[in-house]
């Protein structure tokens, strides 16, 4: 064994890596003259403390379950896509179809076809990039990323000139039907007295990011294509001699990626904006291949991380609007948490594995 | 030290601000961003000269997040800031919706368009095309190589709408002209794209442009720049960007933004809402900037020209078409 423990690869190394960026987010907050634990008290209050917060730390937090899941699935096949934005952005429109151009009468039903919607849409568009990666060797990275400006462009294309109500001068769709308005954790938690989760977006689609967590765990590890898809992961060559078609693997471990990263667009489309607009992924997409790195393309770690930055999207919504703090600042704090989970992620492991091998000899001896 | 007490000053000022606020008004920023030179910079300016002259105070927030557009509007509603200030037509629509929910708050949107009103709203409108109508006339009166451009942010129609005027200014002064016109982008990383936009000028200076209006908030910076480098002239947009390349910016097409900032700040809580207000050449909202870093490039004979169209615009005799009547634009196609 030359390997630390599970636990410690799953818990210590992102622990480590979360304290390394605060210490060092804490000196540059200190270097423009705030006070970095007055910073931090206002981040956990605003993000944590009460229920408005949590409404859209939650909020937040399903964007990224949706986009981590999305790269997370595609890691497992050792693909590497980018697109998860484009993909939510086209998951969007499907969305934003459905419930204009359909009356529903109730929004249970209308979710369902939404969500349907948003899968197949999102699918879609990242079958292309799959099957030029499957069929011509186009590389799956460039592809997607490429497919993310074409995507903002269709959307655009589309929100202009096809979509827009005469008059206005937003590009972005008409209000939904009031009979499709998701129901808010206000709508489901408040009393009579009680108030929760004010004016928050959060709404039932953190449910089903939660059920999609879990439908990603049984795929990944108790079906046929779930074992398939780790397989092609590990070995093309091997899974070629087992007579497993690698262009199907490619093709369906893409499609699902791609429909998970348009589920995303249930949230912020039908649940909060409740109407299509040009920017409705604001990079959530990008935020999505943090969150599987940090949760080493596990579900569980990776609803862990779409938390923490759910987290540190909401206390940095705080920061803005109560501190002199810029809000150049707060991305490079944002950024500084992706560098040391996501791409330094060895400088934390390396020291730390040699600590437990260390131990291990000596117990061994 | 110094940096306890000034962290205290400001704890204790934020405690103050938050808990008993007694109606300081709000700025909420659009996207691009507070020190874009150009539309945010322009509300920031108009704040800070009414704090100045007030001696008043007020906060800011530059908002990073579609979602947070609301949960500033809810937040600074709920600390007891009246007015509250934003610029940008993507935040009318949600404060169209929490308006309602705080009616002794007042709310002004800069930009915004909604079908209906609330009691509580005031929405202020520019009528940029007439603005950019007169930088067309001097665009092409200043030309000489009759061709002239035109670079905008992002597409939409706010920013055709921009195009358009500046087009029919152009054809004006000269029926000959020739007006290339580009966009920047589909995303609202357009509205900050500097490094694009100094390359879509050098590709416009390329196909003959000598003149070239950039529409396109922090972009245009790039712009700007690139023309000065390449010896052509250019036009600034929103703020009075002249004093960027003294000499070598024609002019700046001006959108009050700043006056309308400061006016619903100075108007306070007696503030009247509930309706549209237009701001067109007539109330000075747009215009074009004469000072002393451009006067050596306007000539007696261009200034008679843009000012008699001016009038002419106020008095009703001549008509801007705005691209928003029809989607389309007579002069110019995008």
């Amino acid at each position: 064994m030359d390997r630390m423990p599970a636990w410690a690869d799953a818990v210590l190394v992102p622990l480590f890596s979360i304290v390394l960026a605060a210490i060092l987010s804490a000196g540059v907050i200190l270097a423009i003259g705030e006070n970095p634990v007055e910073a931090f008290r206002l981040m956990v209050d605003g993000a944590l403390m009460r229920s408005s917060g949590w409404g859209y730390t939650l909020y937040y937090t399903t964007n990224f379950i949706f986009t981590g899941l999305c790269v997370a699935v595609a890691f497992h096949a050792r693909m590497f896509n980018i697109g998860g934005e484009g993909q939510a952005m086209i998951g969007g429109l499907g969305v934003a179809l459905v419930c204009l151009f359909i009356p529903w009468p109730h929004w249970s039903i209308a979710l369902v076809f939404a969500t349907l919607a948003a899968g197949a849409f999102g699918a879609a568009w990242a079958w292309i990039p799959a099957y030029l990666q499957a069929k011509r060797g186009s590389h799956i990275v460039i592809t997607t990323i490429m497919f993310n400006f074409i995507a903002a462009a269709v959307l655009n294309y589309v929100l202009v000139n096809v979509l827009r109500p005469a008059g206005a001068q937003d590009p972005a769709t008409a209000r939904f039907p009031e009979a499709v308005h998701l129901p808010t954790f206000q709508d489901m938690f408040s009393t009579a007295e009680t108030a929760m989760f004010r004016g928050s977006p959060a709404n039932v689609t953190f449910f089903i990011a939660i059920l999609a967590c879990v439908a990603v765990w049984l795929l990944i590890w108790r079906t046929r294509l779930g074992y398939e898809i780790r397989a092609f992961g590990h070995s093309e060559t091997a899974v070629r001699y087992a007579g497993i078609s690698p262009v199907r693997i490619t093709v369906l471990a893409m499609l699902i990626s791609g429909g998970l990263a348009g589920l995303m667009a249930i949230n912020t489309t039908m649940g909060e904006a409740e109407r299509l607009v040009m920017n409705a992924t604001e990079g959530a997409g990008f935020i999505g291949i943090a969150v599987a790195l940090m949760g080493r393309s596990h579900p569980v770690g990776v609803f862990l991380a779409a938390l923490l930055f759910g987290f540190l999207y909401q206390g940095g919504a705080e920061l803005a609007l109560w501190t002199n703090i810029p809000r150049e600042l707060i991305t490079v704090i944002q950024a500084l948490v992706i560098l040391f989970t996501g791409a330094l992620d060895n400088m934390v492991r390396m020291p730390l594995e040699r600590v437990f091998l260390a131990f291990r000899k000596e117990g061994a001896r | 030290m110094t940096f306890m007490t000034k962290t205290l000053g400001t704890v204790a000022a934020l405690a103050l601000s938050a808990g008993a606020a007694l109606a300081d008004p709000a700025l909420i920023y659009d996207l691009g961003g507070k020190f874009d030179k150009s539309f945010n910079e322009a509300a920031y300016n108009g704040a800070e000269r009414w704090a100045q002259e007030t001696g008043g105070s007020y906060r800011d927030i530059e908002i990073q997040s579609e979602a947070q557009r609301e949960q500033a509007l809810r937040r600074f509603a709920e600390a007891g800031f009246n007015p509250i200030v934003t610029t940008g037509f993507a935040i009318a629509d949600i404060l169209g919706q929490v308006a309602l929910d705080y009616p002794d708050t007042k709310f002004v949107n800069v930009d915004g368009f909604l079908p209906e009103v609330p009691d509580n709203v005031l929405l202020i409108n520019f009528q940029e095309h007439q603005g950019s109508y007169l930088v067309g006339m001097l665009a092409a009166m200043a030309s000489e190589t009759d061709t002239v451009g035109f670079i905008g942010g992002m597409d939409i129609p706010l920013i055709r709408h921009f195009g358009c005027g500046y087009a029919q200014g152009a054809k004006a002064a000269n029926p000959d002209i020739e007006i290339i016109a580009n966009m920047t982008g589909t995303t609202p990383t357009a509205w900050n794209d500097p490094v694009k936009g100094s390359e879509l000028a050098k590709a416009q200076i390329s196909q003959g442009a000598d003149v070239i209006y950039a529409a396109a908030g922090g972009t245009g910076i790039g712009v700007l720049q690139t023309a000065a480098d390449e010896d052509i002239l250019s036009i600034g947009v929103d703020s009075n960007q002249n004093y960027l390349h003294p000499g070598q910016v024609l002019t700046s097409m001006l959108k009050r933004v700043d006056v309308a900032v400061h006016d619903a700040m100075a108007a306070g809580t007696d503030l009247e809402t509930g309706k549209y207000m237009t701001l067109g050449l007539a109330e000075e909202g747009v215009g074009y900037a004469l000072d002393e870093h451009n006067e050596a490039l306007i000539t007696d004979e261009m200034k008679a020209a843009v000012d008699e169209a001016r009038q002419q615009i106020i008095d009703g005799e001549l008509n801007v078409v705005s691209y928003y009547e029809n989607d389309s634009c007579p002069a110019l196609n995008f």
